[in-house]
């Protein structure tokens, strides 16, 4: 889909990061966590391309300065890297935006029941609160955040009111465990026998480092990545990745956007 | 307001309007499908084929540029057995003629995948990229040399009767003798231009961007030296053009035509909005009828000297 949206908010909340609410189409409420948008974050040829974000929320709420009605939104997660970011930053109540979405192939989240596993570093955290909002009515979540410095730790209380166990690190040591965020939960998943699946999102280090922990302790998982993308639908050919089974006589490229953003670690070659 | 005639033909490939959809940045067509309708474009032309399947450069592949993009995607591509059986099935469903855009590693290469086109009726028609190297002969690429662009289209053209387009690169220190090159070839029609090479550094880093460290810059930034290419190239040669370069609007396209095209392809403005040829051919037909133009041919070759 294609479609128009209007800025509800558009909140700074932590240095550098930003939570956007957006009207939204009835459609995309029918999402499935792990799934992105395109965003065109200004109508003019400069910034050229689209920007994906993963989704961060969907819900219905009835918009403040309309008679109650329900009002569809959409809420992602971004941090000001660049030009486009800085862009989105500058927006307010009533700017609009021209979407895509929702694209690409979204999380599995299982059995409900059987506990997950939650891992998010920085920015990458956002999918994996709709995910948690998806499973926590059903299934005991986990979640790992891991950043450089506290400022880089978003959201802990909305995954913290959903029922989910926060665990928190920081490089730093400024919140939470001092240390990587994969280090905390292999201590956890040596101590404890719980987790069923595990989910991630977050820089290519530290899903690499799940990746190993997924494999050594044999235990499904799923990781959602970051590519630049032109097209976001699977044309341009512009965000591959190596599937697990390429080399240089036998090409596996797969599209970030289209074959993921989420891939089962297995799928995917890790070197 | 009365209805204009959109409509356009190039070496017998009857458009519905001038629109295209360039090489590259369409997919095979389905991928956006669900954003178009492909039944109200002219013509839609596939990603570049080659005989085995590609798998193209490593990444970083693309980046932004202002105005534009570099992309150094390698022509990654499934090969013509894939396409047969995976891609001709689709295409047989839409009304919209499907054009096959070809490259060869070698002069052989060109003439075996045109032999094998020629055999799939779905095919409306041939765009030949000469914007690559040919591998037995030093890497040089082959639409920069007048000789080899004559003898791969010569090649093409026995190996196929089908509407053969050469798409010209603008790499090239004087595009008419190209052109002049590929006609005397035999070719039906020219696409011109193909990307600008181009190249991004990464100053932290001290880096190039793109693992290839060049690429082809597209987009609005380049428009003005294709619509110079398309008017030099209209002048010397007695050949239907396809006009290609940073088109993200009716008013380009239509500049595109008076310069001399008789169609146009978009490419990098799918990617900022997918449904951007759909309504740029809308557009178009809304400038004709507001401005009692009754048909779109008329516009062709129609700049007037200062």
């Amino acid at each position: 889909m294609q479609f128009r949206s209007m800025v509800i908010s558009n909140t700074k909340i932590s240095p550098g990061y930003f939570r956007m609410r957006l009207t939204a189409p009835r459609e995309l409420l029918s999402s499935q966590p792990g799934q992105f948008i395109m965003v065109r974050v200004r109508d003019a040829i400069d910034p050229l391309l689209r920007r994906p974000f993963g989704i961060f929320d969907l819900g219905n709420a009835p918009p403040e300065f309309s008679g109650g009605m329900e009002q569809p939104y959409l809420e992602m997660l971004y941090r000001v890297v660049g030009k486009g970011t800085a862009m989105l930053a500058t927006l307010h109540h009533s700017d609009h935006l021209d979407l895509l979405g929702p694209l690409g192939k979204g999380f599995d989240p299982g059995d409900a029941g059987e506990e997950k596993i939650l891992v998010g570093g920085g920015v990458g955290l956002a999918p994996l609160y709709y995910l948690a909002k998806t499973l926590a009515a059903t299934t005991r979540v986990r979640l790992f955040i891991g950043g450089k410095t506290k400022e880089d730790v978003l959201c802990v209380t909305e995954f913290e009111r959903l029922g989910v166990e926060t665990y928190v690190a920081t490089d730093d040591g400024t919140l939470g465990a001092s240390g990587l965020v994969t280090e905390v939960l292999e201590r956890h998943l040596l101590e404890s026998q719980g987790g069923k699946g595990i989910f991630a999102c977050g820089p290519m280090p530290m899903l690499k480092a799940v990746a190993a922990i997924a494999e050594r302790f044999k235990i499904p998982c799923q990781v959602s990545l970051e590519a630049y993308m032109a097209c976001g639908m699977g044309a341009c050919l512009g965000c591959v990745v190596k599937g697990s089974e390429h080399d240089e006589f036998h090409p596996d490229y797969r599209c970030v956007c289209k074959d993921g953003p989420v891939f089962d670690f297995q799928e995917l070659r890790w070197v | 307001m009365m209805k204009p005639d959109m409509s356009v033909e190039i070496a017998g490939i009857r458009m519905r309007n001038p629109i295209m959809t360039a090489s590259g940045t369409f997919g095979y067509g389905e991928e956006f499908s669900a954003y178009v309708n492909l039944e109200e474009i002219g013509a839609i032309i596939t990603k570049g084929l080659s005989l085995k399947p590609r798998a193209g450069n490593p990444t970083p592949r693309i980046v932004e540029t202002p105005g534009g993009m570099l992309n150094a995607i390698g022509l990654q591509n499934v090969g013509i057995d894939a396409f047969i059986t995976d891609k001709v099935p689709f295409l047989r469903t839409i009304a919209t003629p499907v054009v096959v855009n070809l490259f060869g590693n070698t002069l052989d290469e060109y003439g075996e995948l045109a032999a094998r086109l020629d055999r799939v009726a779905e095919v409306a028609g041939v765009e030949v990229n000469i914007s690559c190297p040919n591998v037995k002969h030093g890497g040089i690429v082959f639409g920069t040399d007048p000789k080899s662009a004559y003898d791969v289209v010569k090649l093409v053209r026995e190996a196929t009767i089908k509407p053969l387009i050469v798409k010209l690169s603008p790499n090239v220190t004087d595009i008419v003798e190209m052109a002049n090159a590929c006609a005397d070839a035999g070719a039906d029609a020219l696409s011109l231009i193909n990307t600008l090479t181009g190249m991004a550094v990464d100053l932290q880093k001290r880096r190039p961007v793109l693992a290839n460290i060049t690429g082809g810059l597209s987009g609005p930034g380049i428009k003005p030296i294709a619509l110079r290419m398309v008017w030099q190239v209209a002048k010397a040669v007695n050949l239907p053009i396809i006009g290609i370069g940073g088109i993200m609007s009716a008013t380009d396209a239509l500049e595109f035509m008076l310069v001399g095209a008789t169609a146009v392809q978009i490419g990098t403005a799918n990617f900022l909005d997918p449904s951007a040829a759909q309504t740029i051919a809308r557009d178009m037909e809304l400038y004709l009828a507001e401005n009692g133009i009754p048909d779109v041919k008329k516009l062709i070759g129609a700049l007037e000297s200062n």
